[in-house]
């Protein structure tokens, strides 16, 4: 198998609009505005753009075509992919292979969405599943509770221990002045929230908020002519192991025990390489089994591994840094959001939050019912 | 070539099955592996799968409540492992929503639910 295209591409170009509220537009709209940003952030234009690779929470048949039209140009890769929320790091390992390959020169990747003052509440497409459906789940939580329920029992992880991932999200938030809920939380607060399915209560669940977001990738030779600082690609995987909870194979380990090695090996680095992690907390459990499953605490250690503040400010791993989507924002799907804060660490704009010379990153992606998986490994010299 | 079945594909033939009162799952013919959900052959291999009574015996694998407003009760949702292996979304009946414990030995049982018939499982007792 060919050898992934390390450090031959790069993000040249993020933006973010409307994490705190965008009432009025809609999706498209949203997507179409951070995608110019994203492009003016490069020192590019919409007409510089031939691969496009745009998802929605709500698409239908014929999504991105719309999008392509609204900035008005003729991608040769038009990609709208469903895998949920895993799919822009996907985008990602896919376009440094198109621009390496030379198919395409500039690939836009971006997303949209209203949910919040459209509907208030997360929207899906999402098909209902006959061997499940009739049990009514009140998915996505019920399946992330099976498998937070699960990991208590083989492991002896406690709800306290969830508490530390949300306490954690929520000391960064603080210090991001675009994160929704910046009040710092108390394990007292945290323990008394409502419990909606078991053990997962109101505070172990990701914020519902609007929000879009864009990237720009190129290959890293043209990416060194342009504006802002190049933020080298050197690894991207993904893998999708079931669709519903009834088919995970271990509700334990999620795929990223397999493509996390993999583009740990693409990058040439390992768990104690990266300065800057941004996992896609959807849920508590989320963090702790990715914390396993890319290999920065042995499996089953999660738990314990959080405890003491050591991802929270001051600790010795900087996990989600913008707040995740527990504090900061999640529009519904929130993985293009964990690599656009991993650009601003390494380009050194976070502020408050910034991570003191960071220089290695990686932004996982989660998809449906822990279903779909991906990462994505970058640098800056 | 593959024949179309005048009964239907699998999930036709399953849904009647269970109408009739039998809870039935597929195994692989030469293998023996024990297949749920309905499937036109088996993951992975696409071997040709064959239809058998489940034991219905089967345990816990992991289980959570959905908490609802009152008066609306909470209820449970719970993944049971089938004793022939594949593991499936059900409910645990004739106990607490909260009662139903990771490792409870359960048995299948068919009823009336809101949409026709409905599998769901109850503890198997000592």
């Amino acid at each position: 198998m060919t050898k992934f295209p390390r450090g031959k591409t790069a993000i040249v170009g993020a933006a973010l609009f409307g994490g705190r509220g965008a009432p009025g537009y809609d999706p498209d709209e949203i997507a179409g505005i951070a995608a110019r940003d994203a492009l003016f952030d490069a020192g590019l234009t919409p007409a510089d753009v031939d691969g496009l690779f745009v998802t929605h929470s709500n698409d239908a048949f014929g999504g991105g075509l719309q999008l392509a039209q609204y900035l008005g140009i003729e991608p040769i890769v038009a990609d709208n992919s469903r895998t949920g929320g895993n799919v822009f790091q996907s985008y990602l390992e896919r376009a440094a292979w198109l621009l390496d390959a030379g198919l395409i020169n500039v690939a836009l990747i971006t997303y949209g969405s209203n949910q919040a003052s459209a509907t208030g509440k997360l929207t899906s497409s999402r098909k209902p599943f006959a061997y499940e459906a009739p049990y009514k789940p009140l998915n996505p939580i019920t399946s992330y509770a099976l498998a937070a329920a699960r990991h208590m029992h083989e492991f002896g992880t406690t709800k306290e221990q969830l508490g530390h991932v949300a306490i954690a999200a929520r000391s960064w938030a603080a210090l991001n002045p675009d994160a929704a809920n910046r009040e710092q939380l108390s394990m007292d607060e945290y323990m008394g929230a409502r419990i909606i399915c078991d053990p997962l209560g109101k505070l172990d669940c990701c914020l519902v908020t609007d929000g879009g977001g864009a990237i720009v990738m190129t290959r890293m030779d043209r990416a060194k002519d342009l504006r802002s600082k190049p933020v080298s690609v050197l690894g991207a995987t993904s893998r999708t192991t079931h669709d519903q909870i009834m088919g995970m194979p271990d509700l334990t380990t999620t795929g990223l025990a397999e493509c996390g090695k993999r583009a740990f090996t693409d990058a040439g680095l390992g768990p104690n390489d990266i300065d800057v992690l941004e996992l896609y907390d959807a849920f508590t459990i989320n963090t702790i089994l990715f914390l396993e499953d890319l290999g920065f605490c042995p499996k089953g250690e999660g738990g314990r591994f959080v405890e003491d503040g050591r991802i929270a400010v001051g600790g010795s791993l900087p996990v989600n840094t913008n707040g995740g989507g527990l504090s900061c924002m999640h529009p519904g799907m929130y993985g293009l959001f964990t690599i656009i804060e991993a650009v601003r660490q390494l380009r050194g704009e976070c502020g408050d939050r910034q991570v003191n010379g960071a220089k290695t990153a990686l932004a996982q992606g989660n998809g449906g019912l822990l279903s779909s998986q991906a990462v994505a490994i970058m640098a800056v010299d | 070539m593959t024949e179309v079945s005048s009964d239907g594909g699998p999930n036709a033939q399953y849904a009647k099955f269970l109408a009739e009162g039998r809870f039935m799952i597929q195994r692989g013919k030469k293998s023996g592996k024990a297949v749920f959900y309905p499937r036109a052959y088996a993951p992975g291999t696409g071997e040709e799968l064959e239809w058998v009574e489940a034991s219905g015996k089967g345990t816990v694998y992991s289980t959570t409540v959905v908490r609802k407003k009152p008066p609306t009760p909470d209820y449970n949702i719970a993944l049971i492992e089938l004793e022939e292996g594949p593991r499936l979304t059900s409910r645990v009946e004739g106990v607490e929503a909260a009662d139903v414990k990771i490792g409870m030995a359960v048995n299948a049982q068919i009823i009336d639910g809101e949409e026709g018939p409905l599998l769901v499982f109850i503890p198997a007792g000592d």
